[in-house]
């Protein structure tokens, strides 16, 4: 079942300061992709529009799962998504975290995969703990089990190395090269080793004047 | 039933927060305090204290609903919500939790009226709590609706109120009404205009936050 998802035409300003403009871009299935540029150039903004929980001020992000158009209110149950604003229910503990997920998305909790997820992350032994006594790297952790919970088809990583250690780095660049066997896997950040690992990079600098008709690179 | 799911994680983290619950227990107490203190032994006549009845229940109601979204707002979980839910499943998941709060406010406010005040006497309690449902679950709909909205704005305390007070004038002035014909013992047949005002009201509120709740949701 191929997933795949189209930019078309996306521009975003903030008041009267352009973001990017006329963004037209194809993501498809075994593919794992760049978003790039630096810091303020809305490499976020431009993550939170394809995850559909901000507007483009012109155009549209549409997503396909086999050919089906994917309607805005069903695409959560696609989608998994890490990033350092993403903040998950710091009074509850990662297992109560992720059986409420579970059931207000409406699958079933499958304890052996969690079980898992925890193990490669090194979460199992704290997997009671309260999240508001992890440390920055352990929620960043948890928040790559959060959004491999559900098996998404597309996976958006915003800054996804951000707080980690060199162990949780290698185990998040081994479980991409995983997922992008059956996902689409998009990776906005600066790091020269995360975007090594992309096929394709959308360079974000390209699109913020008129004049310009930028070509994807390629790495 | 993910509704439901939304609602027990949100009853679930209020029970260990304590967000909500304890600004309306204090408020509750607050007020009826001194509206006690400000009335000493000066006779006060039964449509008066019906009339104070819906001050306190008014302003219980404003300084604890809002806290619904805003907390959310406030924690950074707003993007987690919208991750892993429909707006539709998150507005009718905190339209729950709203309404199980006005109805546990609004009976606390009422036993504590009913032993602390003696003018408070109602001849027909049918229809006085048949108001008090509609009339709690009209605050509850209402309220969810409006704290979506001010949820996103920078002066949420001041704008809460302020938006509320236009919405549910209509409400509590037929709540007021209502009040005084059960304190007078009429009946349903005479109440009837003002019972179908409550309706209305409520289908009218119901059905505008179902359709609104997708643009104030999403930023």
């Amino acid at each position: 079942m191929p997933y795949s998802l189209e930019l078309d035409n996306i521009s975003k300003s903030f008041g009267r300061r352009l973001i990017f403009k006329g963004i037209d871009f194809h993501f498809s299935e075994n593919k794992i992709y760049g978003i790039a540029g630096s810091n303020g150039s809305g490499k976020s903004t431009l993550t939170k529009i394809i995850a559909g929980v901000l507007s483009p001020s012109k155009g549209k992000v549409v997503h396909f799962n086999d050919n089906t158009e994917i309607i805005p209110e069903k695409l959560h149950n696609y989608l998994g998504f890490v990033s350092p604003y993403l903040v998950l229910y710091d009074e509850f503990s990662a297992v109560e975290n992720l059986q409420y997920f579970a059931k207000i998305r409406g699958i079933n909790y499958d304890e052996n995969k969690i079980n898992d997820l925890l193990k490669r992350f090194g979460l199992l032994k704290r997997e009671n703990d309260l999240l508001k006594a992890y440390s920055s790297g352990m929620k960043q952790r948890m928040k790559f089990i959060f959004a491999l919970q559900h098996s998404p088809k597309l996976l958006l990583l915003d800054e996804p190395t951000s707080n980690l250690d060199d162990e949780g780095k290698e185990t998040v660049y081994g479980v991409i090269g995983e997922v992008k066997k059956n996902s689409v896997v998009i990776i906005a950040s600066n790091e020269k080793n995360d975007l090594e690992l992309c096929d394709e990079i959308l360079e974000i600098a390209k699109y913020k004047t008129n004049s310009n008709h930028p070509k994807k690179s390629k790495q | 039933m993910k509704a439901l799911a939304l609602f027990k994680k949100d009853w679930e983290s209020e029970l260990r927060t304590r967000y909500a619950i304890n600004a309306l227990a204090m408020f509750i107490l607050v007020t009826i305090s001194v509206i006690m203190f400000s009335i000493g032994d000066e006779p006060v006549s039964e449509y008066l204290t019906g009339g104070l009845f819906w001050v306190v229940i008014f302003f219980s109601a404003m300084s604890g609903l809002s806290r619904v979204f805003v907390t959310e707002e406030e924690r950074g979980t707003t993007l987690t919500l919208q991750l892993i839910a429909s707006p539709s499943t998150v507005f009718f998941g905190k339209l729950i939790f709203n309404l199980v709060l006005v109805y546990l406010m609004v009976a606390a406010i009422t036993f504590l009226y009913s032993i602390l005040f003696e003018k408070f006497v109602i001849q027909n309690l049918l229809l006085f709590t048949v108001a008090l449902l509609l009339g709690s679950t009209g605050i509850a709909i209402s309220s969810t609706l409006i704290a979506a909205i001010i949820s996103k704005a920078n002066t949420k305390g001041t704008l809460y109120p302020v938006l509320s007070f236009p919405i549910l004038l209509p409400l509590i002035l037929t709540l007021v009404k209502l009040t005084q014909f059960s304190m007078d013992g009429e009946t349903f047949e005479f109440a009837w205009v003002y019972l179908a005002i409550l309706v209305s009201y409520n289908v009218i509120m119901f059905t505008g936050g179902v359709m609104l709740f997708d643009f104030i949701w999403k930023d």
